[in-house]
């Protein structure tokens, strides 16, 4: 184990919880899917890869950065809400079980697409700032991790705002709370469904816009950043669209100490052993609220 | 719910499975024979988890990779009998099963797939990095093929033919004693309500773990037969993508449908054979191919072949 120095252990804590709140957006998307359907939306991860490659694509080939983003992320809420217009919703018995499997699909077909299409090798772009490095109290901190951190908070800022104040932010709360009460008072359900696989995409989007000028993506990224979202999600407790933040910035940050303290080579299996540990001693997640469902 | 056949059916298609190597015109084709039967096990196993207690587990493959693990690396590093390595390869797999799944299936909603995607991420890093035991990312040298017997060495491709048509046709077998009994009944109840079924006094829990840990047994070998026959492990044999593609494989085949573990096991074996060098087109087909099977056909190939059956008795009446 290296001396814990407090620089060294700044540069830990800023890293893990600018992971953390990739994760947490990505969870997020889980989570607003979940409340819409209760089923796991495992394309979410591949969403994240999507943006992220579609833009370095556009970079590639010499449109501005900001307009390939702007482009990207239009794309990618397209493609989940045609996931839902062209397979969901046409599910003769859309039970949980049969849109999880659904995703499942449609996340190895969108990798497999990926892949051909654009190949395998990983790509990106420069963020806004560059490569500039932030020194704060001897650590040494990326701009571009200040625009992930900006960029989830304002996602998150705004999804807020439009639930908490627009009538179709509450018409969408209303058909996740009771479906067939919100039909009945006039709500359509299946638009605020189609909606929620838009917001989920568009969280999932974002997330892979900001995160790739520090990481690089290829189209194999997308499954292990959908498992740490989903991670996130259940760590903040399903269908808790705060929770799924905070779980993800806690994920990120205890991952980061992990590789730190213990080892970077087994960091991830420390990470999900954690997870589990938290699972099954608290099944309704972190901030969930405990609810007798064991039947 | 489909009916069970007699089992006598089940004799009938294994007996005609055993005239493959007989009539295959080289080694390459017997073994993909071999790969097919493999699949064949691990398919069926998850039929049961998924197809018919309704439960999404992601990390059958990591069962498979314990057992080829277990007996691969107890005979390649410590030089035990490959036939010995059989019983540690079912241990393995169940204790890996018996530790996910007492906490997960006890709890309702997602958790089996949560739990089984973080055991599914946990082993895979175990293979890669505990280098010493598995050969981390290059992999697993030196196992040793199936025993020499009766004078004639079973490392043929016809021994290992018949090591694995064993194992299809016990694993088929295990599954259709098992849903012909009193349990296979209440597997029914629990994917039909397991409000209910709890309400009549099931224990819903106890039989879905028994059932995940029956699965991961039968991985658990698969795995066994696999490392004996191809010699050689490695890791991405046994990640993520692979459990993806088996569960794949129990939609494509008949989502708990007793003869659809071996249609689902033909198109996972033959997709990479007939694609070729086109085969970065695995992901694509096997993911449109499960959203179409599921949009249009939910019950898959088998329900196809019945439907079929049917349709073809009314035609000579």
């Amino acid at each position: 184990m290296p001396p814990m120095d407090a620089a060294a252990l700044l540069q830990v804590l800023f890293g893990g919880l600018g992971t953390g709140a990739i994760y947490g957006l990505v969870g997020l998307g889980f989570s607003l899917i979940y409340r819409a359907t209760g089923a796991v939306n495992f394309a979410q991860g591949e969403w994240v890869m999507l943006a992220g490659m579609a833009t370095a694509a556009g970079h590639m080939a010499g449109f501005a950065t900001g307009l390939a983003g702007a482009a990207s992320l239009l794309l990618v809420v397209a493609v989940g809400v045609a996931s839902y217009l062209l397979a969901v919703q046409r599910l003769r018995d859309a039970s949980p079980l049969l849109i999880t499997m659904v995703s499942i699909g449609i996340a190895i077909f969108t990798k497999g697409a990926i892949m051909v299409t654009l190949g395998k090798n990983p790509t990106g772009y420069p963020g806004p700032l560059g490569d500039a490095v932030l020194r704060i109290a001897g650590a040494a901190i990326p701009a571009q991790s200040l625009i992930v951190l900006a960029a989830c908070a304002g996602f998150i800022f705004a999804l807020q705002v439009f639930f908490a104040r627009s009538r179709t932010g509450l018409a969408l709360r209303a058909a996740a709370a009771d479906r067939d009460a919100a039909a009945l008072v006039g709500v359509p359900v299946q638009r605020m469904v189609m909606l929620s696989f838009g917001l989920a995409a568009a969280a999932g989007a974002v997330a892979g816009l900001v995160i790739t000028p520090l990481t690089l993506i290829d189209y194999n990224q997308g499954t292990m950043l959908g498992f740490k979202g989903f991670s996130a999600a259940m760590l903040g407790g399903m269908g808790h669209p705060l929770g799924a933040v905070a779980g993800g910035l806690l994920l990120g940050t205890l991952e980061g100490l992990a590789g730190y303290a213990i080892s970077s080579r087994f960091k991830e299996a420390v990470a999900f052993l954690l997870l589990l540990a938290v699972l099954f001693l608290r099944p309704s997640g972190l901030f969930g609220k405990r609810k007798a469902e064991r039947v | 719910m489909s009916g069970l056949p007699h089992p006598a059916w089940l004799g009938l298609v294994f007996v005609a499975l055993l005239a493959w190597p007989f009539l295959s015109p080289n080694d390459y084709v017997t073994l993909l024979g071999v790969g097919f039967l493999v699949n064949v096990g691990l398919v069926v196993g998850l039929n049961l988890v998924a197809g018919y207690c309704g439960q999404v587990s992601l990390c059958h493959a990591t069962f498979f990779g314990l057992g080829a693990y277990a007996s691969g690396v107890l005979a390649a590093r410590y030089g035990w009998d490959p036939m010995a390595g059989l019983p540690a390869a079912v241990a393995l797999a169940s204790l890996g099963a018996v530790i996910i799944g007492i906490p997960a299936l006890r709890l309702h909603g997602h958790y089996l797939a949560m739990a089984t995607l973080g055991f599914s991420a946990i082993m895979t890093v175990m293979f890669n990095e505990l280098v010493s035991l598995t050969g981390g990312p290059n992999g697993l040298l030196g196992v040793p093929g199936f025993v020499r017997d009766f004078g004639h060495p079973v490392d043929m491709p016809l021994g290992q033919y018949l090591v694995a048509w064993c194992y299809a046709g016990l694993c088929m077998l295990i599954a259709l004693r098992l849903l012909a009994s009193r349990t296979g009944r209440t597997m029914r109840a629990i994917t039909f309500s397991e409000l209910a079924a709890g309400g009549l006094g099931v224990d819903t829990a106890r039989v879905k773990i028994a059932i995940f840990v029956l699965a991961a047994a039968m991985a658990g070998a698969g795995g066994w037969v696999y490392v004996h026959v191809n010699q050689f492990a490695s890791p991405e044999t046994f990640g993520f993508l692979r459990s993806v593609l088996l569960l794949t494989a129990v939609a494509i085949g008949g989502w708990g449908r007793f003869w659809g573990p071996l249609p689902g096991a033909l198109v996972l074996t033959m997709t990479p054979e007939v694609l070729g060098r086109f085969h970065d087109f695995e992901m694509l087909i096997f993911g449109g191919a499960l959203v179409l099977v599921l949009l249009a056909y939910p019950g898959g190939l088998a329900a196809l072949g019945a439907a079929l059956r049917g349709r073809l008795r009314r035609a000579r009446a």
